[in-house]
């Protein structure tokens, strides 16, 4: 009765805010028809935004005593008020199911924050909103948590400490590093406490000799490549967010990128972990030899991991010397086929040198076009139906542009090129690429989109994408790009706001089509939250089983970035 | 009417240039090279005269060793009809280049000479303006736009100045020397690298050309500037008036 009285106190408080400026809005008519209709999204509505960014408070504080207590609540502002609360979520992310915060962790309280405050010093402990804020929402600002702690460590040992409190107290962690994942793994689902190990960003040691770098997990990609271009060499990954992206993080999710082609994935390139587990115990798989066989290779199972068996906490890296040579040229094709054809060509013709192999098509180059500034057409004046960017890298710069212009003229020859031009200096090149690694950021500035990643064999890739337009019509924008030399294909559709009824025409069709084609539903995103409960999509009932295992084993109380990367009704069986 | 447009090879604008350790100047080995950007705003000015019809034929001009070729290859690759090579040292200080030009333009005799502002390596600024006092032409620097007049024989040339743009009519033949927001230059693109395999490179020596290389200059030094020091907070005012006396030295 009690516990009543103070969540319609509560309810009562913010409810008079909540209607003045809901009731002066048309938001109030897209509530209370039935549910499954109300608007959602970032841009659909200036009244929720600027609602959102001032009621943040009232609505976090209504939102949780109302889940539990809405059969008690009578009044119809109460359902009004459930359905705000509920789109809460819905308006920041196209997450198929409802999840529940799991009632087995703990909440957050000032005894907790003073622990903390003991082990990290005053700064490092950081309850301050708009920093908040920042940290609990995603890069591309479709997932948003409700976190009210942010913790930034400054060693391993802080971060032992931190996990060791938190497994006690049942209190539920997310890691942190830059926040530039694409599938809301980095954020926070409910208040999960953010551990942060950005402030973890020195470098340990670099042998010149053997190429193997060892850092802290919060150094930035970008600065790590300038650091090792001082002594000729280069980090094996490079991605459009490599500004702001931690090396923690990009061994964490198993990162792709641009280099795939050349370089291989991580788990061949990452030579050794530290690693914190739940429980707090740090487990050094710090090695920095290329060969080891001794015993299980267990760092392998922390890469690609996403956070939730441990958290990261220094790396060593194999790093290759920087060729210095580098060649860019940027084509235009007429269709899919002469695209593969090209593939096929150049990595028979290029070989050794081909270093990315990447594809867009006309809508892509649109967009591009449309919303980044600073951005030119470099084969105008027509768009064409398909362009490919083909770097090498070699050592001998007039040999290797000898080769490429060689293999381009034939292939242009050949019929497989219409047009396409080569950089001749760093600027030409820089500007191509940005065409290329300036999409994501494009699509973001254009508005809400529906991101997919998937891996398929070569020959179907396009034909998702042309499937997916002749789904949902001529008025929705579909765009297909990626890393055509791994077979990797980013499917993207740009909207200018969520709609939850175009997104039940995608999902789960694209899911589907790709697991008959025997493909991953994330090639190098990863699953986060976004893709939690589709992981039978591409592995099977069995392998699933055996994750969840040794997530029970690492994690039993499953603190770690909970509600992600395997399915709820494995992870939280009883619930 | 010919339009001759000198390009130089320098270090690529995007590197980070380190001095040698003997301090004797640049590290340019193993470092990216490629057309000076200005002299690549000059080849497009030019391909664009003549794609307007004012001009027959655009000839790109280099001067050094060898290495030159890359560099005349991309202005073929870009559009120009024809290149020259002058075989000369890797060092060419502005008043030889200018001898070099002169002598050029007296056996090619275009009727529109067009150059880069500076060359990005020694930032001089020197080799338009002294070639065109050799030559005893016209000559309108820093252009930010120029209109061709065939029938007058007359070039119209805005020149971005300290205190804004200066329009200049120069009567042709002429010198120009060209600024950043002149034009955006254009890609080399497959067709033209393809044609461009087929055009001509002619080499010819300073000895050819009658003109001594000789320098004035000699190049004792080269350092970095000196690094920049990390700030200082201070705690208090009294420690700021403290620095402010003592250490730099400024009250």
């Amino acid at each position: 009765m009690e516990k009543w009285r103070i969540s319609r106190h509560i309810v009562k408080r913010s409810s008079t805010s909540l209607f003045k400026s809901l009731l002066s809005t048309n938001f109030e008519k897209s509530i209370n028809t039935s549910g499954s209709t109300y608007k959602s999204g970032r841009n659909c509505n200036p009244y929720v935004e600027h609602y959102f960014q001032c009621q943040k408070r009232h609505f976090q504080t209504c939102c949780h005593p109302l889940r539990d207590y809405t059969g008690n609540l009578h009044a119809s502002k109460a359902t009004n008020l459930e359905h705000i609360c509920r789109i809460q979520y819905k308006s920041f992310g196209s997450v198929a199911t409802q999840i529940q915060r799991n009632p087995s962790f703990s909440t957050l309280n000032s005894d907790d924050v003073d622990h903390f405050k003991k082990i990290l010093g005053e700064k490092n402990v950081i309850q301050d909103e708009d920093r908040l804020l920042t940290a609990n929402v995603d890069w591309m600002g479709k997932y948003k948590g409700s976190s009210k702690l942010l913790l930034q460590p400054r060693s391993t040992e802080e971060v032992s400490q931190i996990l060791k409190y938190c497994n006690t107290r049942c209190l539920a962690v997310v890691p942190q590093g830059g926040n530039t994942g694409l599938v809301g793994g980095s954020v926070p689902v409910f208040d999960e406490v953010i551990i942060n190990v950005g402030s973890m960003n020195h470098i340990i040691s670099f042998d010149e000799v053997s190429g193997i770098l060892v850092c802290e997990a919060g150094c930035i990609l970008e600065n790590l490549d300038s650091f090792l271009v001082n002594h000729g060499f280069m980090m094996p990954l490079d991605l459009g967010a490599k500004g702001s992206c931690q090396i923690g993080g990009n061994v964490s999710t198993n990162a792709g990128g641009l280099h795939f082609v050349r370089y291989g994935s991580l788990h061949g390139n990452v030579l050794g972990l530290e690693a914190v587990l739940a429980n707090g115990t740090v487990l050094d798989m710090l090695g920095t030899l290329r060969k080891d066989n001794t015993g299980y290779d267990l760092k392998q199972l922390f890469i690609g991991s996403e956070g939730s068996l441990g958290i990261a906490t220094k790396v060593s890296i194999l790093t290759s010397p920087k060729p210095s040579s580098k060649n860019l040229a940027f084509l235009a094709c007429k269709d899919y086929l002469s695209c593969q054809k090209l593939l096929q060509e150049a990595k028979r013709k290029l070989g050794e040198i081909l270093s990315a192999f990447e594809f867009l098509d006309s809508q892509s180059m649109e967009l591009v076009l449309t919303h980044l500034e600073g951005v030119r057409n470099p084969l105008p004046p027509s768009i064409y139906e398909f362009y490919v960017l083909i770097e090498t890298r070699g050592t001998d710069e007039s040999y290797d542009k000898e080769k490429l212009e060689a293999f381009l003229l034939r292939s242009m020859e050949g019929g497989l090129i219409a047009d396409g031009v080569v950089a001749q200096d760093i600027n030409q090149a820089s500007s191509f690429w940005r065409i290329r690694e300036g999409l994501s950021e494009a699509l973001v500035k254009a508005g809400a989109v529906y991101k997919y990643d998937l891996s398929l064999p070569i020959e179907k890739m396009y034909s998702i994408v042309e499937e997916m337009r002749l789904r949902l019509g001529q008025s929705e924008k579909v765009l297909g790009y990626g890393h055509l030399g791994d077979g990797n294909l980013h499917l993207n559709i740009s909207r200018p706001n969520y709609d939850d009824s175009v997104l039940a025409k995608i999902e789960p069709f694209v899911y589907e089509w790709t697991s008959k084609h025997r493909g991953s539903i994330s090639a190098e995103h990863g699953l986060g939250l976004m893709k939690a409960n589709e992981i039978h999509y591409s592995k099977s009932p069995q392998t699933v089983q055996v994750m969840a295992s040794i997530k029970k084993l690492l994690d039993p109380n499953g603190i770690l970035n909970p509600y992600k990367v395997l399915p709820h009704n494995i992870l939280y069986p009883e619930a | 009417m010919k339009i001759m447009v000198a390009v130089k090879r320098v270090v690529d604008y995007a590197v980070k240039i380190r001095v040698k350790p003997d301090k004797s100047g640049v590290e340019t080995s193993n470092v990216k090279m490629s057309m000076n950007p200005f002299c690549e705003i000059a080849l497009e000015e030019a391909l664009r005269i003549k794609e307007a019809g004012l001009a027959s034929e655009v000839i790109a001009v280099s001067m050094g060793p060898n290495q030159c070729l890359d560099t005349l290859r991309t202005g073929l690759a870009m559009g120009a009809d024809r290149a020259i090579h002058v075989d000369a040292p890797p060092t060419l200080y502005p008043l030889s280049v200018a001898k070099l030009l002169k002598a050029l333009v007296d056996v090619e005799k275009p009727g529109l000479l067009i150059l880069g502002k500076q060359a990005i390596d020694d930032d001089c600024n020197q080799t338009g303006q002294m070639v065109a006092g050799l030559l005893n032409w016209p000559q309108g620097t820093f252009a930010s736009k120029v209109v061709l007049d065939k029938e007058k024989q007359v070039a119209t040339v805005e020149r971005e100045v300290d205190g804004g743009l200066e329009t200049l009519c120069l009567d042709l033949p002429a010198v120009i020397t060209t600024d950043l927001r002149l034009n955006q230059p254009r890609y080399a693109t497959l067709p033209n690298i393809m044609k461009a395999k087929s055009k001509v490179i002619k080499k010819v020596t300073p000895q050819e050309l009658n003109v001594e290389i000789k320098s004035d200059l000699e190049v004792v030094q080269v350092t970095e500037p000196p690094k920049r020091k990390a700030g200082v907070l201070v705690s208090s005012v009294d420690e700021l008036i403290d620095k402010l006396r003592n250490e730099a030295h400024v009250i």
